[in-house]
This record gives C-alpha cells, structure tokens and sequence, in this order.
C-alpha cells in the first residue's frame, strides 16, 4: 500500500509564478530581444521532471496567462504552449536520459518551435517587418537551461515534490 | 505510463481550442470584455513586478536630504509661477478664441477632462510597443482614450481592465496617427515603424513643404486624438529621385521610454462617439 505523503505542488506553482515576474520584467530594447522564456523553460522542467502532474492542461493555462500579460491575441502562447509541451511529453523519457548538454539542445529546438508558432501567428494580424531575430530567445534559453536544471532540481528534491 | 492515445486526444482538443480563441479574438470586439475581466489574473503580477521600482522611488523620497527638498521647493516653485503666469495669458486667450469662434459659428469644443495615471508596466515582446497603466475602467479609462505626457502624444488605450490599462504608443508598427505641421498646417498620417525613436509620414509628395525641424502636431482628424498637442519633430526628408513620395521621419517628442506619469484626455462625447460605433473601437 502506497503511504499517502504531500505532492508539495505548491512549489513548481511558485517557481512559474517568478518565471512569470522575470517575462514581464521591464528590459533595455537589445536584452528585450534575447530575454529567454522563462515561463516555457521553467514549465519544461517541471513536465520532464513530474509528467504525471503538468501537461497539456497546465501548458494551456499558463498560454492563456502568458497573452493576457503581453496583450497578444488570446491563444496565441497557448497555441504554442501546448504543442511544445505536447513534443515535450512524447520524449520525456529520452530527455532524462540526455547529457545536460543534450537536454540544452532540446530545449533550445523546442523553444525555437514556440517562438516560430507565436511569431508567425502573430504576424498575421500585424504589419511589423520581423526578419529572423524573433529566435534570439531559443539559443539563449538553452543555455539558461544547464544552470535553471541544477536550480529546479535542488528545488525539486529540497522540497521533495513529486 | 504514457497514456500515447488519449494524450493525442488531449492535444488536438487544446489545438482546437487555443485556434478557436485566436480567431475569436482577431474578428469579434466582444472579447474586449471577456479579455477585461480575464486580465485581472495577471494584475498582481504586474503589480509585483513593478514594486522594486515603486518601493525605490517610495524610499528615495523619504531618503532625501533637507538641503536637497529646499532647493528642489525652490525650484519648483519658481517653475510653477512660471506656469501660472503662461495660465493667466492663455484664459485670455482662450476667451479670445471662443469669441472669434463664435464670430465663425465654429462649435469646437476646447477644454477637455484628464486623468493622471501612472506607468505600471512595458511590454516585454520587442515586437509591440505598449506600456501598462495603473487605471482602469473602474478609473474612467476606455478604450481609444488618447495618452500624452508633459512633453506630447505618447498613444492611445487598446484594451482596459477594472485596474489596468494598455496603452498602445505611437511607435508601434500598427500605430498611426493623423498630424499637421505646425509651421504651415499640411495634412499627413504618421506612421509607427516598431523603432523606439522615430515614425514616419510616408504620404508627403515630394515637393510637398516640410522641412528638418519642423514640429508635427495632432490634427484632431480621424476623432481619435485631441486637436493641437506636439506628436514628434522631422529629423529627416529624403527625395528619392524617381519616387513620387519624400521619406520624413520624425523623433516623437513624447518621452516615450522614460515617462512614468502619463495624462489620459478624453471627453465624454468621444467617449459616446467610441461607445456608438461612429469611431472604431479597435
């Protein structure tokens, strides 16, 4: 018989709520350009690390909020959101097994997934010229990701969530 | 275990879903509301986010030195008896203008209401420029109210909640707004390019009469923004040969990247007009 014991779930809530607070802190234009995205990469984390808990519904959600917080159409980040984490699922398994390195490359493809499917979504109802900047954030987030897994993962086993 | 069917499933339900909101959102003005109400979700983020900012500045004032709030009295003083003493010939004049205007049975109106506001927020998507206000509907905040600051035409609201509001400025690449050169009142729309520091009139022909360093003000056309307020000076005028157009760009005058207090103008009647469909909502 399994022990009952506490989820702690409040804690990966906590940690996108800070990601959250770091998308929408105010930046210089040129780190605009290259701010990683926090909340993806965060979120990320958590489904790798605890599919059974974060999937697509929570991807949705956090999509909805994410528009909400930069005025976009609504469903465009969660759009994106959710077939990024849908990718993200379907190799959770082989994701654990990857060197960080390797998990950093991933990332960086899946964040770059997001970006195309927000940006081109984007541009449909827009006149602005975008040219290929818009995937600063993907190199940029993997690399966030070799120190934000070791960050997540003392988290994660300090506060024993599961 | 990886549920693999009922995980496709789930997906392409969400896929539907989020398709389904975006196009909602693109093609009905009903959202507007239901967008509203959804907005207060993020408004503690927002807040949060900007109380660094606010507690320094909070601190700052609490922090300083007499010596220091003697001398900026003292110079704040000096400027509003400056201000006041403009106030006192612009009542005149402004009696004079009703009076003329009244020889013209012209029925413009020229006081209008505003609301000081505060910034709460920028955007962070480089690609949109927009900043978050701590006034709402609640606040008297609606949507298309246009914002200025001390020094000109920052933008114009595009979407409020009961607390917040979304201001959309000039230099965004889906922005315009009508002007007129102050010098000798030629017509022309100003155009957001996405840049931080310029905009662009883009229908001037090319012997059209404007020059590098004249001033672009509101032209009051299209009901959107008062008549008269400075929107941005011409830093440049380029006749390409062959084009029939000039290319003028212009600096906003407008603090765009570093005001903190903004002011809301808006009459009720625009609001009326806004609210009755005359002047697009969007």
């Amino acid at each position: 018989m399994a022990i009952k014991r506490p989820h702690n779930l409040w804690v990966p809530v906590v940690t996108l709520l800070i990601a959250f607070m770091l998308s929408a802190l105010p930046m210089l234009e040129w780190v605009q350009w290259g701010w990683p995205k926090w909340v993806l990469v965060v979120f990320l984390y958590w489904v790798i690390a605890l599919p059974h808990r974060f999937g697509l519904g929570w991807a949705f959600i956090l999509g909805l909020l994410l528009d909400l917080l930069q005025g976009n159409y609504l469903g465009v980040n969660a759009l994106a959101m959710v077939v990024v984490t849908f990718f993200a699922m379907l190799m959770y398994r082989r994701l654990r097994m990857y060197r960080v390195w390797q998990q950093a490359f991933m990332v960086f493809l899946l964040v770059a997934v997001n970006q195309c499917i927000s940006y081109w979504v984007q541009g449909i109802g827009s006149n602005a010229s975008i040219g290929l900047w818009f995937l600063l954030p993907a190199p940029i987030s993997g690399l966030l990701w070799l120190w934000l897994v070791v960050v997540l993962r003392g988290i994660r086993r300090a506060f024993k969530v599961a | 275990m990886f549920k693999g069917q009922s995980t496709v499933k789930t997906f392409f339900t969400y896929g539907l879903i989020c398709l389904s909101l975006i196009i909602a959102d693109y093609q009905f003005g009903q959202m507007q509301r239901i967008r509203a109400w959804l907005s207060l979700a993020v408004t503690p983020v927002q807040w949060l986010v900007d109380m660094p900012q606010h507690s320094w500045t909070w601190l700052d004032e609490r922090l300083q030195i007499r010596d220091e709030l003697i001398a900026e009295n003292k110079q704040l003083r000096a400027q509003t008896l400056l201000a006041e003493r403009k106030v006192q010939k612009l009542e005149a004049l402004t009696v004079e203008n009703f009076r003329l205007r009244d020889l013209l049975n012209s029925s413009e109106q020229l006081d209008e209401k505003v609301t000081v506001s505060e910034l709460i927020g920028v955007n962070s998507d480089p690609f949109t420029h927009q900043v978050i206000i701590n006034t709402g509907f609640n606040g008297g905040a609606f949507v298309g109210q246009p914002v200025l600051d001390a020094t000109g035409v920052m933008g114009q609201i595009t979407s409020t909640s009961a607390f917040t509001s979304r201001v959309l400025l000039i230099t965004d690449a889906d922005h315009a707004i009508p002007v007129q050169v102050n010098r000798n009142g030629l017509r022309s729309v100003a155009y957001g390019l996405g840049q931080s520091d310029y905009i662009e009139l883009q229908d001037l022909s090319d012997t059209a009469d404007i020059e590098v360093g004249d001033m672009l003000v509101s032209s009051g056309l299209g009901l959107r923004f008062p008549k008269g307020y400075p929107v941005a000076k011409v830093i440049e005028v380029r006749h390409l040969a062959g084009q029939d157009f000039a290319k003028v760009l212009a600096r906003p005058t407008a603090q765009l990247v570093r005001s903190r207090h903004l002011l809301l103008v808006g009459t009720s009647q625009q609001q009326s007009l806004v609210k009755e469909g005359v002047v697009d909502g969007d």
